[in-house]
């Protein structure tokens, strides 16, 4: 259960490399696919379906697409121009916990950083005082 | 407002290999810098919770260097750098090393921004000279993360 699904994601976590984190982020960098991935979140849709809200030709949208599937973030199963556009939201979810647990990571030492501020007087002198030189 | 609680924000630059870490404190700059700069403080907070963290040295000085070591389970990482620039209360400059990947070696800027009140925002940078050590970096507190994630899940259960 609970456990099973931790399994997986820890398996999944070791399959995604750092080759595939850069192609990611770099799918990812541009605000237009950003909107695109967001729409897919909602369900699948073709790229007829993508373009009509941005304005934009289709083959722009089809362009972005192929970034966003070579990174693995979308996949279209069969072929023609009509399938749908689906959303690999495993790797997108691994994407964003990987953020998280390095920003969690980040926040239990500036937590801890908080309560050592608060135990310092507050005109403390920005450097400790000089060592006695015996090192250098 | 006593009670803030400030969040941690990570930005992936997709440019170039660097992450960014923004952070606001409750107090001013010297006393963020002092937690920086004085080993006695530094033990006190860096490093991740599960490890013990002990200090080799840490001369927090233009042109000084540092070494620390993490503790876990029986086994040492080091980490080493130098101090490149250090100008109290505004900037940290400095390298960082971890031991077992000699050849790596991230650049590493911490900006003390004073936003008045006896407050302060801290933006630190940590640039490397490929994305793959960048996503490396980054995945291996990833993987960290998944390890801690099932402590806590057998804390759970065994509770």
């Amino acid at each position: 259960m609970a456990a099973d699904a931790l399994t997986a994601d820890a398996l999944t976590a070791d399959a995604l490399t750092a080759d595939a984190l850069s192609r990611v982020f770099a799918a990812l960098a541009d605000p237009t696919r950003r909107d695109l991935v967001a729409r897919l979140a909602v369900g699948d849709a073709t790229v007829g379906d993508l373009a009509a809200p941005y304005g934009v030709s289709v083959q722009a949208v089809s362009k972005h697409v192929r970034v966003l599937e070579a990174a693995g973030l979308v996949s279209r199963p069969g072929d023609g121009q009509r399938r749908p556009v689906h959303l690999e939201a495993e790797v997108f979810d691994l994407m964003t916990k990987w953020i998280e647990r390095y920003r969690r990571q980040a926040e239990e030492r500036y937590g801890r950083l908080d309560d050592l501020l608060r135990t310092l007087p507050d005109d403390v002198e920005p450097t400790p005082p000089a060592q006695t030189g015996a090192e250098r | 407002m006593s009670t803030t609680s400030h969040l941690t924000e990570i930005t992936v630059d997709p440019d170039v290999p660097l992450v960014r870490i923004t952070r606001e404190f409750d107090a001013p700059p010297a006393k963020v810098f002092r937690a920086h700069t004085d080993p006695e403080l530094v033990v006190q907070w860096l490093g991740p919770r599960s490890h013990d963290m002990r200090i080799d040295h840490y001369d927090c000085r233009t042109g000084g260097s540092y070494r620390y070591l993490h503790l876990s389970d029986g086994n040492e990482f080091g980490f080493h750098g130098s101090f490149h620039e250090v100008r109290p209360s505004e900037l940290i400059v400095q390298t960082f090393t971890f031991e077992d990947e000699p050849d790596g070696v991230a650049l590493e800027k911490m900006h003390f921004e004073d936003l008045g009140d006896g407050r302060t925002r801290l933006v630190g940078t940590s640039l490397v000279d490929s994305f793959d050590d960048r996503d490396a970096f980054v995945a291996s507190g990833m993987e960290q993360g998944v390890r801690e994630g099932y402590e806590r899940l057998d804390e759970l259960l065994a509770g």
